[in-house]
């Protein structure tokens, strides 16, 4: 009853689930020792060098880290505008 | 006979390597197998109280490293498990003391005559866990259901397999089944999503485990202690019997089994 009561007011979030998030995040960066604001400044440098090739969308660019069994992989999702919207734009 | 090396360590302090340590000897040697427990904690050591064999040190580890006795001479035998061996630690000297090198060295002569080679590995990523991690076949990691707990064994884990030691074996200790359930602990799966290493050994919480080291008696030997159990059959995986984990979540009792029907139907 008191879960269900918890769950109606929006207080569901058990402590042992905020462990286990706050744990994610931890040992990402552990792991890799790369810090939140590193990977901003890698994020602003990564747009920077692929502008001067092709156009990007950089308000749309994603990096972020993945974990697979104990590997780490950095994933980064860089929409290019296209020449159809150039157009338009 | 050329018996294996198995190395518990965790990184942090006070999970229960030592406890751990004991009691899988213990295990072991009930089941027939020759076993040497080494405390590699120089400085600190406390496997030869957990095992109740303190009074029977006269020589230790750097003793036998340094020249100053034979291997033999610091071998403390358990009189009740005949099986069962100890080299302590010493208490006066500090983990430099004795190198990785002279930890293979030692253990390369104690495989010749033991099925088990069981070294307490201290805390920490210095020194004293090189020393204990240079000569493992098998390295077993304690950690508790609990962060401070899980993010030391994540550094010591990647720390295995830096220096090829690897995949390390997990044993997760003093789980609290009833906290588990109420979503205020995490859960022995939380644990292996985060740490993505291969369960070896699933303790629950359980008083015995003071008591009988009060005694100086591992609680691997009480038969109606879980974590005894739980001891046990970390043993027999280590020897290479498949045994299921215990269901944590059982109490046993018909009260706990209403309990859990109720808690059910109210969800």
């Amino acid at each position: 009853m008191m879960g269900f009561l918890d769950r109606l007011l929006g207080r569901d979030q058990k402590s042992a689930r905020q462990a286990k998030e706050r744990m994610k995040l931890v040992l990402i960066h552990d792991r890799t020792d790369l810090t939140p604001g590193a990977l901003e400044t890698l994020k602003d440098e990564l747009i920077a060098v692929i502008s001067r090739h092709v156009e990007i969308e950089p308000g749309a660019v994603r990096i972020e880290m993945t974990q697979e069994g104990r590997e780490q992989r950095l994933i980064a999702d860089i929409p290019l505008r296209t020449v159809h919207r150039r157009k338009l734009g | 006979m050329v018996g294996k090396v198995v190395t518990v360590t965790s990184g942090k302090g006070g999970v229960g390597k030592t406890t751990a340590t004991a009691n899988l000897g213990a295990a072991l040697a009930s089941q027939g197998d020759k076993v040497v427990c080494v405390d590699a904690d120089i400085g600190l050591r406390n496997l030869d109280v957990v095992l109740g064999l303190e009074n029977r040190i006269v020589y230790d580890l750097v003793d036998v490293v340094e020249g100053r006795c034979r291997l033999r001479q610091a071998l403390i035998r358990d009189k009740r498990l005949p099986e069962l061996f100890l080299i302590p630690a010493a208490q006066t000297r500090d983990k430099s003391a004795v190198s990785p090198s002279d930890m293979v060295r030692l253990c390369d002569e104690l495989r010749q005559e033991f099925d088990w080679v069981l070294i307490d590995s201290p805390a920490g990523i210095e020194r004293g866990f090189r020393n204990a991690i240079a000569p493992a076949d098998i390295v077993l990691v304690v950690t508790n259901p609990e962060i401070s707990a899980v993010r030391d064994a994540d550094r010591i884990i990647g720390l295995i397999e830096s220096e090829e030691k690897g995949p390390a074996r997990l044993v997760i200790n003093r789980v609290k089944p009833e906290m588990v359930r109420r979503g205020d602990m995490l859960s022995a799966d939380d644990v292996l999503e985060l740490l993505a290493v291969e369960l070896i050994g699933l303790i629950p919480e359980d008083e015995n485990v003071i008591t009988s080291t009060n005694r100086g008696l591992p609680v691997a030997l009480n038969g109606k202690s879980r974590a005894g159990q739980a001891f046990r059959n970390v043993s027999k995986r280590l020897r290479g019997e498949e045994v299921p984990f215990l269901e944590l979540s059982e109490d046993g009792s018909i009260f706990g089994r209403l309990a859990r029907l109720f808690r059910q139907g109210g969800n």
